[in-house]
């Protein structure tokens, strides 16, 4: 551990790869991050099968890529069934937690993360998956930093998405009605917003912004069925730094997530990387917590 | 709700029945001696789960943590007593080197046991100060996050075999059937676990955990000193947790850091299930819902082999939205509502 801290003050074109490596997986994090707190500011549902729907994305990608087509055209057949799985997930078990207890919605969204793994596992087995994108790399500083042209353009289309997503929810009718009903659903549904309709549409929409998430991960990175959890928890984690329906601070937190768990499995070894991020979490959440108990509030 | 627990002459006997029942059930049925032991330390982890999250409201994905740190440590005292740990791992617990005699194999047990207990204890009145401050989804998820961290901080330590895990000793020959003497603890456990809880909600302790479930900041303004009453709760709980999980560790006889000891996904979120299909927040219900569970669980296993996890997955969504209260839940609104019509017709 020190000698690799030690190699990082000796190479600052290490940490400097580190940190470029960061920045550009955290955009997929802002993502999966941004779809979370818009189901939670919504329908007040925390989805715990956020990572799946991205790691299922992902999957349908690298299924597509098996058939012949190009990534590109298989991120939006993933996020088109993803929209549709999201809708009949939501119809069927999601309509029922809504202004439900917390915890049922917990545990329940926790079950289906649960089945989709397995069928995951069933279905394209345990490996590690990625879509060969047959792009090659940008080499600077004499070869010393090598950027994987992939990965660049999988930050430039999560941005990309991200933005066209706020603007939806800003500019459109349909978004318009989204933002009515989290603010005020009795209010909303008055006024003659279906707001069980727009509870769907929030739902199927981000299981969509997961599986387009998933797509550009499959591009870049690995994924894997088993994978899913770790990206619920990194989303979870973003959002609780950033706050919901806060996408400047969700895109900060994410990709400063992104840095510190590259450096993290530089420093500590990949074998604690994931457990850098759980960790992390737990540290985020009793600082903030620990905040705002010395005004005698806690987190809600 | 004190009366309810009250020793009437029927529950006595029920309660005689069921202990009768446990103690000749693994000469009656021996090819089911696993299943039952594994039922009985399911028990545990459904009441302990309770204790905190149907009593006390606060729903913890992470109690395995303690389930996990148990096993390890009970694991590793049976071992470090007796040999050196490191090289034990390396050779894979096996070879002629690493041999337990009877007396090596009970002393380990033994002291490995209250060790589990102990070690337990201190790692969750150390974590309550810092987790129990927080509520709601956001306990849920860090404890999640705490369980699934430490599962894969014990993956990375190659002392305690790293991904590869870890064997328990191998019970001498001498010793006969360990399996009969793993069910006896793990039903003396039970029953010590269920008698500790009954009395802990007899007593206004347990007003305590239900007046923090009910509304935490009114029971905080009546003068009630919540964070001990909070911390306590969860060191009982981890306690029991820890000595299950010693014994669960001894009875799969594997332990992965991932999929036996620090299994989220399985056992972790299996006790929830439990306690909710039983009914949250009562003392059958963690029980009931046991034994129901290890039922279900284990004709999945037969008639859909390579599917059951998707069941039990299927199953978790549809108790967690469609049966929320559970058996016993729903037993006693019933007879709530009977005894209101009564009322009516008098």
């Amino acid at each position: 551990m020190i000698a690799n801290l030690q190699i990082l003050l000796d190479a600052p074109a290490l940490s400097l790869q580190l940190l470029i490596d960061g920045i550009l997986i955290g955009a997929v994090f802002a993502l999966a991050a941004y779809g979370l707190a818009l189901v939670w500011g919504v329908t007040n549902v925390i989805n715990v099968a956020q990572g799946e729907f991205v790691m299922l994305g992902g999957f349908i990608t690298v299924l597509c890529a098996d058939y012949g087509l190009s990534p590109l055209i298989g991120m939006p057949i993933a996020a088109a069934s993803l929209y549709v799985l999201g809708w009949v997930l939501f119809q069927l078990v999601i309509v029922h937690l809504v202004g439900r207890d917390m915890f049922n919605s917990v545990l329940a969204t926790f079950g289906i993360a649960i089945v989709l793994q397995q069928l995951m596992a069933h279905v394209f087995g345990g490996a590690d998956r990625i879509v060969e994108s047959g792009l090659g790399s940008w080499f600077f500083l004499d070869g010393l930093i090598g950027i994987a042209k992939v990965k660049v353009l999988v930050f430039v289309a999560c941005i990309a998405l991200g933005i066209a997503l706020a603007i939806f929810l800003a500019r459109s009718r349909q978004g318009q009605a989204i933002r009515a009903t989290a603010q005020e659903p009795r209010a909303a549904s008055v006024l003659g917003i279906e707001t069980r309709r727009v509870y769907a549409l929030t739902f199927a929409l981000n299981a969509a912004i997961c599986g387009a998430a998933g797509a550009l991960a499959a591009m870049a990175y690995t994924i894997h069925a088993y994978g899913g959890l770790a990206y619920t928890i990194r989303s979870f984690m973003i959002v609780v730094m950033a706050g919901i329906g806060n996408l400047a601070g969700i895109i900060w937190a994410a990709l400063s997530l992104g840095v510190a768990e590259n450096f993290a499995g530089f420093i500590l070894g990949v074998q604690y990387q994931i457990a850098f991020v759980f960790g992390l979490l737990v540290v985020v959440l009793v600082l903030r917590n620990w905040r705002l108990k010395r005004k005698r509030l806690y987190l809600r | 709700m004190p009366d309810t627990l009250a020793l009437t002459p029927t529950r006595l006997i029920l309660i005689a029945a069921f202990l009768l029942c446990g103690v000749v059930a693994p000469l009656l049925a021996p090819a089911y001696q696993t299943q039952l032991t594994e039922l009985l330390l399911f028990i545990v982890f459904a009441l302990a789960w309770d204790l905190v999250g149907g009593q006390m409201g606060y729903n913890s994905f992470g109690n395995v943590l303690f389930v996990g740190v148990g096993m390890y440590v009970c694991v590793i005292v049976q071992v470090g007593l007796f040999y050196n740990v490191g090289l034990y791992t390396e050779a894979r617990g096996g070879g002629t080197e690493f041999i337990f005699d009877e007396a090596q194999f009970l002393t380990g047990l033994a002291v490995g046991i209250p060790a589990a207990m102990l070690a337990c204890i201190l790692l969750a009145w150390a974590l309550g100060s810092l987790v129990l401050t927080m509520r709601g989804h956001y306990f849920a998820i860090c404890t999640l996050g705490l369980g699934i961290a430490a599962g894969q901080i014990a993956a990375g330590i190659p002392w305690i075999g790293a991904g590869s895990g870890m064997l328990t000793p191998n019970p001498p020959d001498a010793l006969g059937d360990v399996g009969l003497l793993l069910y006896y603890l793990s039903l003396g456990l039970a029953v010590v676990c269920a008698l500790t809880f009954a009395w802990l909600l007899s007593t206004r302790f347990g007003l305590a955990l239900n007046a923090i479930r009910d509304d935490e900041d009114k029971a905080e303004a009546m003068g009630l000193n919540t964070h001990a009453v909070k911390v306590t709760a969860w060191v009982v709980a981890a306690a029991f947790l820890g000595m299950a999980g010693a014994l669960y560790g001894n009875l799969v006889r594997f332990i992965d850091p991932l999929q036996t000891a620090f299994a989220g996904a399985t056992i972790g979120v299996w006790m929830i299930l439990m306690a909710l299909l039983g009914g949250r927040g009562t003392l059958l219900g963690p029980i009931v819902g046991a034994i129901i569970f290890q039922i279900t669980k284990e004709l999945f296993w037969t008639y859909m082999l390579g599917w059951q996890r998707v069941a039990l997955g299927i199953l978790i969504v549809v108790v967690a939205v469609f049966f929320p209260y559970g058996i016993v839940g729903f037993f006693r609104e019933r007879s709530k509502q009977k005894s209101r019509i009564a009322e009516e017709r008098t």
